[in-house]
């Protein structure tokens, strides 16, 4: 079937099977391999973009479902002159990945929280991020970032 | 893992959903979040021909004040729930159970609708919608009819919808604060083992999560709470006559331990809720 999804911003039509899945709809129809799948299963979340503005795995949501809605992917955070998103530059300053492999979910994850929670506590962020796992284990920095990233003033020691 | 090829349709309307169902109805099955349906297929535990996605039907996400009751559209999300003004005042439970499903990701796709028709033993919001004797309405070729929570759950993942019935809305008698959720698990963003829905405003209901093979009333716990038991006494009963599932997660005995003390500590939330 054909499916159009506005992606990043930019109209993309794509003949796809009924039954492809919007992280391989992105990953191999688009090309846009910032995406990552982990666990196929809905349990990892390093597969989340956001879907009309809201973290949603997408391993776990056909094409066919966002046919005529909008994805935002990690490779449509930053600005056209590659000024890194706020999530993104908070990530960076803040040391917030390892390996790396949960990075583009977890920033996609962070950024719809923060949209539900302008001001999130530690707890919150915490509870926000449940749905996202990191092999590395690295989840202090990404909280930290997370908090940064919101402009708390909240002390995370 | 990707799904069995099916046919996929998009309905406009919840006759065009029951009129592809009729056709097919031993092939055709409704798409809502697609949160427990995908999952399944993408096992191959569930191999649909037709997938009818009634996901972007009009007018079927909504919480209503409805003068006696809260009513809840079936295409609910899970996240419009949880923050729902009226559900917070007037059926303040399903907003604490929504709240507690999976992750956020899980809440902006799951619906109610698709949560209570799935029928899982192991789901939150069945738990809720019986302690709340809440009454579901259904769509089907010759109109609509109401269904009591009560006579709902049948068998595991059975149902008493009709394969050509569509979950259109869920009504809640309005209720105060008096209530509590319960739900144990050891990691994030898991299932409950064990979880408990208790009612106290009017007569008190009890429900509970994983502990058979439909979502269940503690019959026992509620009739020792009506003689008047305290909440220790009462809870002391609330895994008798059932037999709970043994699992990688627990034995049934243990579920058997864990409903008694999930059942106390429910009973004490909502009395001391109630002041
Ligand atoms: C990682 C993960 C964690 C989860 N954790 C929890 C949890 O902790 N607690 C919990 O309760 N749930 C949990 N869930 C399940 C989640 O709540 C599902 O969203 C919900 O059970 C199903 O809703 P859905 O809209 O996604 O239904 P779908 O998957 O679309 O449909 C489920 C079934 O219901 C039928 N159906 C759907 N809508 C209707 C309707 N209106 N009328 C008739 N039939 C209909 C479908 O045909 C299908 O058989 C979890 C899911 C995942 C993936
Ligand atoms: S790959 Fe989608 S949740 Fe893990
Ligand atoms: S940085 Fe390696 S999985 Fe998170």
């Amino acid at each position: 079937m054909k499916v159009t999804v506005t992606v990043n911003g930019r109209a993309e039509t794509h003949d796809v099977e009924t039954r492809t899945l919007l992280v391989y709809f992105l990953r191999e129809a688009c090309g846009l391999t910032g995406t990552n799948v982990g666990c196929d299963t809905t349990s990892c979340g390093a597969c989340t973009v956001l879907l009309n503005g809201e973290s949603v795995k997408s391993c776990t949501v056909l094409a066919a479902q966002a046919d005529g809605q909008e994805v935002t992917t990690i490779e449509g955070l930053a600005k056209p002159d590659g000024t890194f998103h706020p999530v993104q530059q908070a990530f960076h300053e803040h040391h917030a990945l390892q390996c790396g492999y949960c990075t583009p979910g977890m920033v996609m994850a962070i950024t719809s929280l923060l949209k539900e929670h302008p001001n999130p506590t530690e707890a919150e962020v915490r509870e926000g991020l449940e749905g996202n796992l990191c092999r590395c284990t690295g989840y202090h920095n990404i909280v930290k970032a997370a908090l940064a990233a919101a402009g708390s003033t909240e002390l995370v020691s | 893992m990707i799904p069995a090829k099916f046919e996929y349709r998009r309905a406009g309307s919840v006759d065009e959903a029951i009129g592809w169902l009729r056709e097919d109805p031993d092939d055709a099955k409704l798409l809502a979040g697609g949160h427990s349906l995908l999952p399944l297929m993408k096992l191959r535990l569930a191999t649909p021909g037709v997938l009818v996605d009634v996901g972007r039907i009009d007018g079927l996400s909504y919480v209503r004040d409805a003068g006696d009751h809260v009513a809840i559209g079936a295409l609910t999300r899970h996240r419009d729930l949880e923050t729902s003004e009226v559900a917070r005042a007037h059926a303040p439970l399903l907003a604490r159970v929504a709240a507690q499903i999976g992750d956020p990701q899980v809440r902006h796709r799951g619906t109610i609708g698709g949560s209570l028709a799935h029928g899982d033993p192991a789901s939150d919001l069945p738990a809720a919608a019986l302690a709340y004797g809440a009454t579901f309405v259904a769509q089907g070729p010759n109109g609509t009819r109401q269904i009591p929570a009560d006579e709902f759950f049948l068998g595991f993942l059975e149902t008493a919808l009709q394969p050509d019935e569509m979950l259109t809305e869920i009504r809640v008698p309005k209720s105060g604060g008096a209530s509590a959720f319960q739900k144990f698990n050891r990691r994030a963003q898991d299932w409950a083992i064990v979880g408990v829905a208790a009612v106290l405003d009017g007569t008190p209901r009890v429900a509970l999560v994983n502990m058979g093979p439909t979502p269940v009333r503690a019959r026992a716990v509620e009739e020792a709470l009506a003689s008047g038991a305290s909440a220790v006494d009462a809870a002391a009963h609330a895994a008798d006559g059932l037999e709970p599932p043994s699992d990688v997660h627990a034995s049934s005995e243990y579920r058997r331990h864990l409903a008694t003390v999930l059942v106390r500590r429910a009973l004490e939330e909502a009395s001391a809720a109630r002041g």
